[in-house]
């Protein structure tokens, strides 16, 4: 069997197990998790096997192209509504390739370790149902054909994202804020709609790989009206200023929810449509502007909400945020391998960090409020020694992950000339590694500040949980140098070439700027590297540190001191610069208000002008009802009236 | 056998009244039993439909033509394209759904009850299937009688209110249309030379109106006449008040049949009637309809957003969503009008699961205030997992059927005038806020103290109310993936209906016509607020509710 007639199965085993798993996996208990598990163990095989397929270059060139490796299939007809005809289909090219590794694998990682953590969960087999429905969509988002089709997937992975944040039910709070995330992608999702729409209606078609083709035929304006449309699409999904507000909410569902899709995966669909459409945005720059100053501002209003909060999970949403935001940054600039490749790095370390946390909550009896942890790194050493890999990789030190992807951002966005990208993002660079250390400092380090009974009690987590987070410790370590070097011409670079080379022609008329260790980029790497040093030691000497023999302790009164000399900064940090509380006014308060107003509009002056209608009809008989009133002498004299006024308008008239 | 041998129309169309009149002599206990047998047989013929016809061939097919009134050339001719096969399919679908849903909540004369049901089906096939303007007029006065039995006998509290407003409102509408059908006839037959042949026959009166034969102040008078009667069942913004209340009033199935169906009614008659007959009207009032149907579609999401009753929340969606059929017919696209027939089968599969699946709740409350739901998910979640999927089929969620007729809609849209689309568009955020509230509020949170008590009131959904809606979340399901099973059938519709008004003239939505809109807004407030100084207490509406 040829590896191109399995890539449907990627998509067909894992809503297969979503079928069966919602069918009949209330009977099976706590065995539920089989069906899901094993069918994404087969789907990661396939998917692997495709990747290096795909990305060794033993794969075929895909059709009308000179040097992409993959496959294209195409699977049905889904709309033949004569000119508007939509396949279902497939292609797996590098970008996808790239992006399969990180969804299946922390997918799978994903799926094993909820199986401890949901272990005494109710909904057991409610939950890998959904996480097999989420798998299924989020396959279909990278490997669709079409741009309807993706825009399908993209709607489906929303509706599993509602239905995993909203999973404990009871919880009031869980269920506004998968009303919240859905609704809020909602309106980015207009805006994508509406740049389908423009799409068919300029071109004819909605097949990606032929609309990118032919772009170039298109005014200028109009392919910056669908890529600005395609973006906010993406703002939506990926959480973008200012649509960002449903991510950090979204935090109410279980753990390995947040990491598989409020960290790893579905939210950087919004990079992946961008990258993907590459060559629509590559014509048009002033949009690639936009996504630059949304993403870079996204990152530093993220990190300074990251700063305060006190809420693990919290903190490791706004930092997803920011790195998201980075992402973007990267791509506005024309780094758009890079871009990738920080989606890659983060999609492991970031996936590491969250289920890291699910494992502290686990440990302190649910607990997510970090002002009541404290010296867990005693007590939970897998867990600890995991997470501080992930913390120093989001912080950039090298040789780990982010230390690769994130300076080649910065680096590139110093050198194509965005000076104020570059200038932002060394400063959230800075604030990235004092969040993390604060978080591992009021975790891991001083002493429990939460109640004894709970502390005697803490224990590390069972193997099923800690075996996907030594897992996910090896690519925090390794990625970033496998894909990141030689630096200047890395693997990833050489892999995503194909299907960035033609758009960043277009972008970028001049050569590529040369790759110089002993120079700028030297100079670049070593700024970046303090600036995280800095961060990293101003959140030990505050919130304490604890790493074998280095013991320090933590200093709340130099916190509050600190705090208290920027009062304002403080309490917006705090309260996340006010957004919530703007949209519930905006929204909620003046919203609900208009819709009353048309409410009442309805109720008194349309509905209210029928039963006047209505009324008056009444009225009108009761009136005429004199007429009618059984009176010879009155019907006598009406007809003598009719007679004269019929006999007098005939002769006037005849005249 | 060949199966146009047989008059399979007419059978499909009077089988339904042969059950009726079954139920009228045989005892009562056999009613329900009797009107379930009748609607499924009705229901299995009405599918040799679907197989026999052949979508490649234009015109209709099946036709039966027999004189009536040779006098005035008034015929019984009976035809179905593929639009009428699939709108007959519907109903008789939903028709036997809606009578077993009835088994259960209605307990008082049910042998009336199943025989308005039937009535109601045959009316309903009628008009579908009727190709002599003057019997389509028959066939949609024939809805009426029985629907305002349902909702006025086995309806809620204020039935005969609602049941009134819906009866005098429709008959102001088609007493115009049957205006309109005769003034049409009379000038067919002034420019036949008196003759009378062919005055009423559609086909005929079509081929004129093809040859520019109906002068244009006669096609403005009688298009606006057949707009006012349509208009007024679709229900289109501004006449839309009445569906609100019929929705609260009636009895499940009857708002199921309503929605589902009756709704489709005016839209039908848009497409087979008013465009094919006054093209010209047509194009001259399509800026005027696209922006009515725009309002429809925001207006009634916005005032759904604030609706405290479940069946009135579900209405004003109704509204909405046939905004998407009215904007989808009038901008003249091939899209389009695909997408507006898809809507209207993709609205009664989905809003008729929604009113089945408020009937559930209001079966075991015998309530439906929101406020006073919340944490179903405990006690029925075999309920909530149904309802969630019809909600959020309602949303437009792709891969179930509502969203490719929805974003047909919007791309034939978006070809004639962007920001009309951009507008339109908007409804997908205002869409998942009503309904996510109306769900959030059902299923989420902890059950609410007046669900906790009712008790072991409170059951999951009973193996019949399963049986009802497994067959719409099939199709629902089914035509998401595969839309080319529908959008086969109608291309030819389609393609006919299209080639009579002038695609190549642009659509321009005039100022005017925003303006004007404004303005009869401004009139409607101002007589409002001057009646209630003059007049301040109706009279009509309690003497309605007095009757009672």
């Amino acid at each position: 069997m040829s590896l191109e007639s399995l890539i449907p199965a990627l998509v067909v085993l894992p809503i297969l197990g979503f079928a069966v798993t919602a069918l009949i996996g209330r009977r099976l208990d706590k065995q539920a998790h089989w069906i899901p598990v094993l069918t994404i163990f087969a789907v990661w095989v396939i998917a692997m096997a495709l990747v290096v397929d795909v990305l060794s270059g033993t794969a075929p060139l895909l059709p009308g192209s000179e040097e992409s490796h993959g496959y294209a299939v195409t699977w049905f007809t889904w709309i033949p509504a004569g000119a508007f005809h939509v396949d279902v289909g497939f292609v797996v090219d590098s970008l996808t390739a790239c992006l399969l590794i990180v969804v299946t694998t922390i997918g799978l990682l994903v799926h094993v370790y909820s199986i401890g953590y949901m272990s005494h969960d109710a909904g057991y087999w409610r939950f890998f149902a959904y996480l097999n429905l989420f798998m299924f969509s989020m396959l279909l988002l990278v490997l669709a054909s079409n741009f309807l089709v993706v825009f399908v997937a993209w709607e489906l992975v929303g509706l599993c994202s509602y239905l995993l944040i909203g999973f404990w039910y009871r919880k009031r709070s869980a269920a506004l804020a998968a009303k919240k995330a859905f609704i809020v992608n909602r309106v980015g999702d207009i805006g994508f709609a509406l740049g389908i729409m423009l799409i068919f209606v300029s071109l004819g078609t909605l097949d990606i790989r032929e609309v990118i083709e032919r772009i170039g035929e298109l005014d200028g304006t109009t392919i910056m009206v669908i890529s600005l449309l395609i973006f906010a699409g993406a703002m939506g999904k990926s959480a973008q200023f200012p649509l960002h507000v449903w991510l950090p909410d979204a935090m109410e569902g279980p753990t390995p929810v947040s990491a598989l899709i409020h960290a790893a995966t579905m939210v950087n669909a919004g990079i992946y449509l961008i990258a993907r459409s590459n060559p629509i945005f590559a014509h048009a720059p002033s949009a690639l502007v936009v996504v630059a100053a949304v993403g870079i501002f996204t990152a530093i209003l993220a990190a300074s909400i990251a700063m305060t909060q006190t809420d693990i999970k919290r903190v490791l949403a706004y930092s997803t945020l920011s790195q998201l935001g980075y992402m973007f940054a990267a791509f506005g600039v024309g780094a758009w391998t890079a871009a990738i490749f920080h989606l890659m790095t983060h999609g492991f370390f970031k996936g590491l960090l969250f289920l890291g946390s699910g494992s502290v909550i686990h440990a302190v009896h649910e607990e997510q409020d970090m002002r009541n942890m404290g010296g867990l790194s005693s007590k939970i050493k897998i867990t600890y020694w995991t997470m501080l890999i992930g913390s120093l990789a989001i912080s950039g030190i090298p040789p780990l992950a982010a230390f690769f992807s994130k300076d080649e951002i910065l680096g590139e966005a110093y050198k194509f000339g965005f000076l104020w990208v570059w200038a932002v993002g060394f400063v959230v660079a800075g604030m990235t590694a004092f969040y993390m250390f604060r978080l591992m400092g009021l975790t891991f380090w001083g002493t429990f500040r939460g109640p004894k009974a709970i502390w005697d009690k803490i224990h590390e987590s069972s193997p099923v949980m800690t075996i996907p987070l030594i897992v996910l410790a090896i690519p925090t370590l390794f990625l970033g140098a496998y894909l990141g070097l030689p630096l200047g011409a890395s693997r990833i670079a050489e892999w995503l070439e194909p299907v960035f080379a033609e758009g960043l022609h277009v972008l970028h008329t001049e050569a590529e700027p040369s790759y110089e260790l002993f120079g700028l980029d030297g100079v670049l790497i070593l700024a970046s590297v303090t600036i995280a040093a800095v961060g990293m030691v101003i959140g030990w000497r505050l919130f304490g540190v604890g790493i074998g023999p280095i013991r320090m302790p933590s200093r709340p009164e130099r916190v509050r001191e600190l705090s208290a000399r920027v009062p304002f900064l403080y309490r917006a940090s705090l309260n996340k610069w006010w957004f919530d509380d703007l949209n519930h006014v905006l929204f909620i308060v003046i919203g609900g208000r208009i819709a009353a107003a048309f409410w009442w509009f309805d109720r008194e002056v349309v509905d209210g002008t029928v039963n006047a209608v209505g009324a008056s009809t009444v009225d009108a008989g009761r009136g005429l009802r004199q007429v009618q009133t059984g009176r010879v002498q009155n019907y006598a004299l009406g007809i003598a009236i009719g007679l004269i006024v019929m006999a007098g308008s005939y002769l006037l008239l005849a005249r | 056998m060949d199966v146009n041998s047989i008059p399979i129309l007419t059978i499909v169309t009077f089988l339904p009244l042969i059950g009726a009149l079954i139920i009228a002599v045989a005892p009562p206990s056999a009613a329900r039993a009797t009107a379930l047998a009748f609607a499924l047989l009705t229901f299995v013929i009405s599918l040799f439909l679907l197989v026999g016809y052949l979508p490649g061939r234009p015109g209709f097919q099946f036709v039966e033509t027999a004189d009536w009134i040779p006098a005035f050339g008034i015929q019984y001719k009976l035809g179905a394209d593929g639009l009428s096969v699939s709108l007959v399919v519907l109903t008789t679908l939903l028709s036997w759904i809606a009578i077993l849903a009835s088994f259960k909540p209605i307990q008082t004369r049910i042998k009336e009850y199943m025989i308005s049901f039937l009535i109601l089906e045959v009316g309903m096939i009628g008009v579908f299937l009727a190709l002599d303007t003057f019997l389509f007029y028959i066939f949609w006065e024939i809805v009426l009688v029985p629907m305002y039995l349902i909702i006025g006998i086995w309806g809620g509290a204020n039935r005969i209110y609602a049941t009134m407003k819906f009866v005098l409102y429709t008959l102001v509408g088609s007493l115009l249309m049957l205006v309109a059908i005769l003034a049409t006839a009379f000038a067919y037959q002034s420019g036949h030379d008196g003759a009378w042949v062919g005055a009423f026959d559609f086909e005929t009166l079509k081929a004129y109106a093809g040859t520019g034969g109906f002068a244009d102040g006669l096609q403005i008078l009688a298009f606006l006449a057949f707009f006012l009667a349509f208009a007024i069942k679709v229900p289109m913004f501004p006449f839309h008040t009445w569906l609100p209340d019929a929705h609260t009033e009636a009895p499940t199935a009857g708002s199921v049949i309503l929605a589902a169906v009756l709704l489709k009614l005016g839209a039908y008659g848009f497409i087979r009637f008013a465009l094919p007959l006054y093209p010209s009207a047509a194009e001259t009032f399509a800026p005027v309809i696209i922006v009515l149907s725009l309002i429809a579609i925001i207006y009634g999401a916005i005032v759904a957003l604030v609706q405290p009753d479940l069946k009135r929340l579900v209405a004003y969606s109704s509204v909405s969503h046939m905004g998407f059929v009215t904007l989808g017919i009038f901008v003249f696209t091939e899209q389009g009008l695909q997408g507006a027939i898809l809507q209207m089968i993709n609205h009664g599969l989905i809003t008729g699961a929604l009113f089945l699946l408020v009937g559930v709740i209001y079966e075991r409350t015998h309530d439906r205030t929101i406020a006073k739901m919340g944490g179903l998910s405990a006690k029925m979640p075999v309920y909530v997992a149904v309802f969630g999927f019809f909600v959020f089929a309602s949303a437009g969620l792709p891969g179930l059927s509502g969203f490719v007729g929805e974003f047909l809609v919007l791309v034939g849209t978006f070809e004639v005038d962007p920001y009309a689309a951009a507008v339109a568009t908007f409804v997908m955020v205002l869409a998942a806020s009503y309904l996510l509230y109306m769900y959030g509020r059902v299923a989420f949170g902890e059950l609410s103290d007046f669900l906790a008590g009712l008790g072991d009131h409170l059951t999951d959904m009973t193996p019949v109310e399963i049986l009802t809606l497994v067959p719409l979340g099939t199709l629902v399901v089914i035509f998401g993936i595969q839309p080319g099973l529908l959008l086969d059938l109608f291309q030819g519709t389609v393609v006919e209906t299209l080639a009579v008004v002038d695609p190549a003239s642009p659509i321009e939505i005039p100022q005017a016509a925003v303006i004007g809109l404004l303005a009869i807004v401004l009139i409607l407030v101002l007589a409002r607020v001057g009646w209630a100084i003059l007049r301040p207490r109706p009279t009509f509406e309690p003497e309605g509710g007095a009757a009672h």
